[in-house]
């Protein structure tokens, strides 16, 4: 049987991140090696690292790879440059340079590693970085991504710490890539949703960033591994606020609501339930298939977006991005996010 | 009918318990060993109208499956 990317990988895309619940564990055993020109410090949780270069710009710093979760090498190469790329983009940075970080094992044919780092580098070239080079190492699962360094004025840095009472959030993507990419791997997803999540997903977030530039965003994210629901709440604690939800509003991919009655949920989706469950409070009558959306491994998702009130009105309009929720004053108990 | 899917991860316990189901047998034991596999085959024999009783064993859960 000819070998596929996907037949080597157990979990794939962002959904193959570490349990956040076991990695911040071992984060906390570390000694802390601080330094001022570290925006936010070492314990900083956000998208990338940002250091001062002393001349008012910072640089921002940012790795990201994964196991494919299709068979199209070109695409896979698209997709986990566009995941790696939207970190700079979701900090309001610009990237600049690149570098390759590839796995690649000895059983597949060499001509797909080409066509990786053929779609990598058109997504690069897409944003006008460059790639210098990088590194690849012999290794069973196959997996691609990129290190990322971008620039950015630090008048104009996107934090995620920084969402206010009374913004509104908008989302610039749709949510349920990992249950539609799990579907896909059983053979059991009609090909018309799944295109529209690969289109989705090699959309790099240098459109959305470009389109809110004119508006002022107070606090970013990108929603990936962790969910939308994981990716609000570091937000909400981060900013000392909470997060109010509309499920009614949030952007679903078409297909996935069915996929999840069906039990093609991916393992991550559960790592994440249970690693911020206790922060949530979800509406009553909400359907298993949404609760099940709402933590679902996202890979290149959308810019999560907190900004004043009028301006996210008038952005949304323009941009046709959904307002999905708004940001409230924190409440005593722990509840971070709060759907209705 | 019993299904061992302990080890493999998704959405493998659910291929393996969709291949058993699409024959239209009227009862099945599932055996998983993580969470995720427990959830997602319970979805799946709900969606395909078996019901699902939940048994905690040494290394997991064993699920009983019964057409309804």
């Amino acid at each position: 049987m000819n070998k596929t990317l996907t037949s080597l990988v157990k979990s794939s895309g962002c959904a193959a991140k570490l349990p956040a619940k076991e990695l911040e564990a071992v984060l906390a055993s570390l000694p802390k090696a601080d330094d001022p020109l570290l925006v936010g410090g070492y314990e900083s949780n956000d998208d990338a690292l940002a250091y001062r270069l002393g001349d008012g710009r910072l640089l921002l710093q940012t790795v990201d790879f994964f196991p494919p979760m299709f068979d199209d090498p070109y695409v896979f190469g698209q997709v986990a440059a566009a995941n790696a790329l939207s970190d700079v983009y979701a900090m309001g940075g610009k990237p600049a340079i690149c570098m390759n970080i590839v796995c690649f094992p000895s059983c597949l044919p060499i001509g797909d590693l080409q066509k990786i780092l053929q779609g990598g580098q058109s997504k690069v070239a897409e944003c006008g970085a460059v790639i210098a080079g990088g590194h690849t190492i012999s290794d069973p699962t196959p997996k691609y991504g990129l290190s990322v360094t971008g620039f950015v004025d630090e008048d104009k840095l996107w934090k995620n710490d920084s969402a206010q009472a009374g913004d509104l959030l908008v989302l610039t993507k749709s949510i349920g890539v990992g249950i539609l990419m799990t579907a896909l791997k059983a053979k059991a997803a009609d090909e018309k949703y799944t295109n529209v999540a690969l289109k989705q997903m090699t959309t790099l977030n240098k459109y959305a960033q470009e389109a809110v530039l004119p508006y002022e965003v107070h606090s970013a994210t990108d929603i990936t591994g962790f969910s939308l629901l994981g990716h609000s709440s570091e937000m909400a604690l981060a900013s000392g606020v909470q997060i109010i939800l509309d499920a009614e509003a949030i952007p679903v991919l078409d297909g996935t609501a069915e996929y999840a009655i069906q039990g093609y949920n991916p393992g991550g989706l559960y790592h994440n339930r249970d690693y911020i469950h206790e922060r949530v409070t979800l509406a009553s009558e909400l359907a298993q298939q949404m609760d099940d959306i709402l933590y679902c491994p996202e890979t290149s998702g959308g810019l999560l977006l907190s900004m004043e009130a009028t301006a996210a009105k008038a952005f949304s309009k323009a941009s046709g991005y959904p307002i999905i929720g708004r940001v409230e004053a924190p409440i005593e108990d722990r509840t971070l996010i709060t759907v209705n | 009918m019993q299904i061992d899917t302990r080890g493999l991860s998704c959405p493998q316990p659910v291929i393996e318990t969709k291949k058993v189901l699409d024959t239209k047998v009227e009862q099945a034991t599932v055996l998983v060993d993580t969470i995720a596999a427990k959830e997602n085959v319970s979805r799946y024999a709900k969606a395909a109208k078996y019901s699902v009783e939940v048994n905690e064993t040494s290394d997991g859960w064993s699920l009983e499956l019964h057409k309804l």
